[in-house]
């Protein structure tokens, strides 16, 4: 037990720092910009109807070469939020649980979750803390969504690597396939989609930066391995099945190849 | 130079067990119990915001009976525990045993070296896959830890409660008997208890990652109504 006047309240961070646990971020190096750290790439969130959902390929790249294929990407970071990785991965998967075990451990200590805003302030103060990391060329930048219970809405955000938070209103990407798979988002984008068009067009957004961005990881059937994707509505946060997402890849590719042969993006 | 009055340790002991012991019998009681579908807290409680029963990790709760703001204190110090903890290694390294021994560490350091000893008993729960792998250990004020394995009865009147739970006990309880028996026994022969004058919450045995799961005023009246199956909604 603290005292009342060096007493951590509900901050994680801040009770590791009175323990003395310190989170195991690596020392910056001076040139680290040689190595090839291991990189996550794409991830994309678009606001539907009764939330968000969001969607992260499943590659990581170290330089030019494919270090896994099964990466992870897409977290809930409590019940009705989640978090969506681009960039480092060490740092970012560490970030990632850092932020959960945050909000977890607010919602305990308090007996009531963090506003959605809280959440995303939350994770900026996170980001902030790695730019002297991500000046070495160990950029972290998630992206944050979440059904906001108050307002009855599904909200989601951006980041920079100086923590710099930017609510967007429908849709936002990140990453090295980004460019690709926001302007698939914006072309097939409708206000009030429901949650399978905005599975679909997601999927699509994916599909064609896979195709464009070589970091970027496609549908792999021989191994059964497809995007992560989940939902995020007042029900709290839902992670698609594998088979569900591969009955709509299928799907997609048929209709890409029969109505134009496969050229033309067909976005949902 | 003046010389401080001499007390016997035995005396100072003794003073300071029964005063611990008066402050926890001028609150109410609680207890839990293993049934079927997890472990089983219920508490007397009027406040529906100060919360006597809680989470702490992902299959350990908490209770608490007598002061609030020192149970709380406890409550928030497992919290930590366990965070840490479950931090610095994995998740499945936290366990109840573990912080049952850092709260007897921390009651029996205040016990033993502080005016005042702490005016708690605590529970912490436990829910493993098997009914017979539960834990339960309930904490004394002075650091005393006592090892349960069915049931347990916390606060100024637990040895009637506990006997009136042994008088209904079956090794076949499901949630919603075991709700009904912690309910008879806290309220006693001459009173009946309804959902507003209790708090309720289950450690559930096959739930999610986070097993702790509170049941609302509504919930337990429709148990107490007669309702045989538990709850389903999935908040906290």
């Amino acid at each position: 037990m603290f005292r009342a006047e060096d007493d951590p309240g509900p901050s994680f961070a801040a009770l590791m720092a009175r323990a003395g646990v310190q989170p195991p971020v690596p020392s910056p190096v001076a040139g680290g910009h040689g190595l090839d750290i291991t990189h996550g790439t794409t991830v994309v969130a678009v606001r539907y109807a009764d939330g968000v959902v969001m969607a992260g390929d499943r590659r990581a790249t170290s330089g030019n070469l494919i270090s896994h294929r099964d990466m992870e990407k897409v977290y809930a970071a409590d019940r009705h939020s989640g978090v969506a990785i681009a960039g480092a991965a060490g740092p970012a998967m560490e970030m990632v649980r850092l932020f959960q075990l945050q909000l977890e451990h607010y919602e305990k200590v308090e007996g009531q979750a963090l506003s959605l805003e809280g959440k995303a302030n939350q994770l900026s103060v996170m980001i902030r803390g790695n730019l002297p990391m991500a000046m070495q060329g160990l950029v972290v930048v998630p992206l944050f969504a979440g059904y906001d219970l108050r307002r009855g809405l599904g909200r989601l955000f951006q980041y920079d690597v100086t923590g710099g938070r930017y609510e967007e209103t429908n849709y936002a990407a990140t990453g090295s396939g980004s460019l690709f798979a926001a302007t698939v988002v914006k072309m097939g984008y409708r206000p009030e989609l429901s949650a399978n068009d905005a599975i679909d067009l997601v999927l699509s957004a994916l599909f064609q930066a896979a195709d464009e961005d070589s970091a970027t990881g496609g549908p792999d059937p021989i191994r059964g391995i497809y995007p992560i994707v989940a939902t995020i509505s007042a029900a709290g946060f839902d992670r698609q099945t594998t088979e569900s997402i591969s009955a709509r890849f299928a799907s997609l590719l048929g209709r890409m190849s029969t109505e134009s042969g496969g050229w033309a993006t067909v976005t949902s | 130079m003046s010389m401080p009055f001499y007390v016997a340790p035995e005396q100072m002991m003794k003073d300071k067990a029964d005063y611990a012991r008066k402050g926890i019998a001028r609150g109410r009681s609680l207890a839990a119990l293993v049934c079927e579908e997890g472990i089983l807290i219920c508490a007397e409680n009027p406040s529906n915001t100060l919360h006597k029963v809680a989470e702490i990790y992902d299959r350990i709760g908490f209770a608490g009976v007598g002061r609030f703001n020192e149970f709380d204190q406890l409550r928030i110090a497992g919290v930590r525990h366990a965070d840490l903890k479950g931090f610095s290694y994995s998740r499945e390294d936290v366990e109840a045993r573990s912080l049952a021994n850092a709260y007897a560490q921390m009651l029996g350091q205040i016990f033993t070296h502080e005016m005042k000893p702490l005016e708690v008993e605590i529970l912490v729960a436990e829910v493993a896959m098997a009914r017979t792998e539960d834990q339960l250990y309930h904490l004394l004020y002075d650091g005393t830890v006592v090892d349960e394995r069915r049931y347990v009865a916390l606060g100024g009147d637990a040895d009637s409660v506990a006997e009136r739970i042994e008088a209904g006990w079956s090794d076949e309880l499901t949630v919603t008997d075991a709700l009904r028996l912690a309910t008879s026994a806290l309220a006693g022969p001459d009173r009946t208890l309804t959902g507003d004058d209790l708090e309720v919450a289950v450690l559930e045995r096959d739930g999610a990652r986070r097993c702790f799961r509170r049941y609302t005023y509504a919930e337990v009246d429709a148990v107490l109504a007669g309702a045989t199956s538990p709850p389903t909604a999935n908040e906290v």
